[in-house]
């Protein structure tokens, strides 16, 4: 019954879907030569930086790379603790 | 005449870009212009035999570039095809027999009596690739729909971004419409929204090509075959005609969804 629903599930999930969202994410790495470890350290660096002068919200600060055409963006967005929170 | 010199590349090897050249080259000259055909891979020449010419080579593109003959000695008149010329590669030697600077010499030459200079680049990103991108003045990137030839396909367009022989245009060579509606392959939509340059061309999967290529006659003089009627849109294009894409049969959806693409994406005018 679960490998049924499981083809169920693999049915629904196109191969050229999937050839789609890999390449997204490969042509990112390929045009950027950015590494996952090094957005990590970037967002880690940020936060650093950040926190110095704001209370951010440093569990669910996001940086990842956006497609706009050819050209890549870096996107950060960064929640900032609410002042009741602060003090 | 001043020729304008078109480049087609890929990146990937086996995705077809000896076949369209041939054709391009071909359909060009069929419209009463005069082409030049030019075999940029040295060491695995195959544009001959595409084009059915390989019993004529006498000289060959390194013994123009060495001094052993006039470019016009090595260029090979196609009999069939009033205006359509052939420059074949070396067999013998390697892709550094031939520097960029003596393709734009040699193209600089055929520029005043020609109306277009095709060249057959090689695949990879090496010295053959680039001895093939340094005199273009279009550059045109095969791809196939999967995965691997795509993304070679990207790098290839950043390198000749980089280069400053940009914006490449984009043709999608063996699309299986049947395939791209049962959604087992990248459709048309999808792959110049991935590589994000302006189409040019859409070819589908034929096996006609292959009866052409068996024969050395370029696929373009067969009116009945669908990669035939594809690749004569593109040269209709290259000439500055504004040419719909092929509709592909039972995919309506689909291809009308290319239609609007075309017609709302790309340069202007």
């Amino acid at each position: 019954m679960s490998n049924f629903m499981a083809r169920l599930a693999g049915r629904n999930r196109k191969s050229a879907n999937q050839a789609k969202e890999r390449l997204q994410l490969v042509l990112i790495h390929d045009r950027t030569n950015l590494s996952n470890s090094v957005l990590e350290t970037i967002k880690d660096e940020i936060i650093e930086v950040l926190s110095r002068h704001i209370d951010i919200e440093s569990d669910t600060v996001s940086v990842e790379i956006n497609n706009d055409g050819r050209q890549q963006r870096l996107l950060a967005d960064i929640p900032i603790l609410g002042a009741k929170r602060k003090r | 005449m001043a020729a304008k010199v078109l480049t087609v590349t890929s990146g990937k090897g086996g995705v077809g870009k000896t076949t369209i050249t041939a054709n391009l080259g071909a359909a060009l000259a069929s419209h009463n212009q005069k082409v030049v055909c030019i075999d940029g891979d040295i060491g695995l020449r195959n544009l001959d035999v595409v084009l059915g010419l390989e019993n004529r080579i006498v000289y060959d593109i390194v013994d123009v570039v060495e001094g052993r003959c006039k470019l016009r000695q090595a260029m090979i008149r196609d009999k069939r095809i009033e205006g359509l010329f052939l420059i074949p590669a070396a067999q013998t030697r390697d892709k550094t027999a031939v520097s960029p600077s003596d393709m734009v010499r040699i193209c600089d030459e055929l520029r005043p009596d020609y109306d277009w200079v095709i060249i057959d680049s090689p695949a990879g990103i090496e010295r053959g690739f680039r001895n093939a991108l340094a005199p273009a003045d279009r550059v045109f990137v095969v791809t196939n729909p999967e995965v691997s030839a795509v993304r070679d396909a990207d790098r290839i367009i950043g390198i000749t971004e980089a280069e400053e022989k940009g914006p490449a245009q984009l043709i999608i060579n063996r699309i299986n419409p049947a395939m791209v509606e049962r959604g087992d392959m990248i459709s048309t939509i999808d792959i110049v929204e991935l590589l994000a340059i302006e189409l040019i061309g859409i070819i589908p999967e034929d096996s006609n090509v292959i009866v052409s290529t068996n024969r050395g006659l370029p696929i373009v003089l067969d009116g009945k075959s669908q990669a035939g009627q594809a690749l004569q849109n593109i040269a209709r294009r290259v000439m500055g005609e504004n040419v719909p894409f092929l509709d592909l049969n039972d995919q309506g959806g689909f291809f009308k969804q290319i239609g609007k693409l075309f017609s709302s994406g790309g340069k202007n005018e």
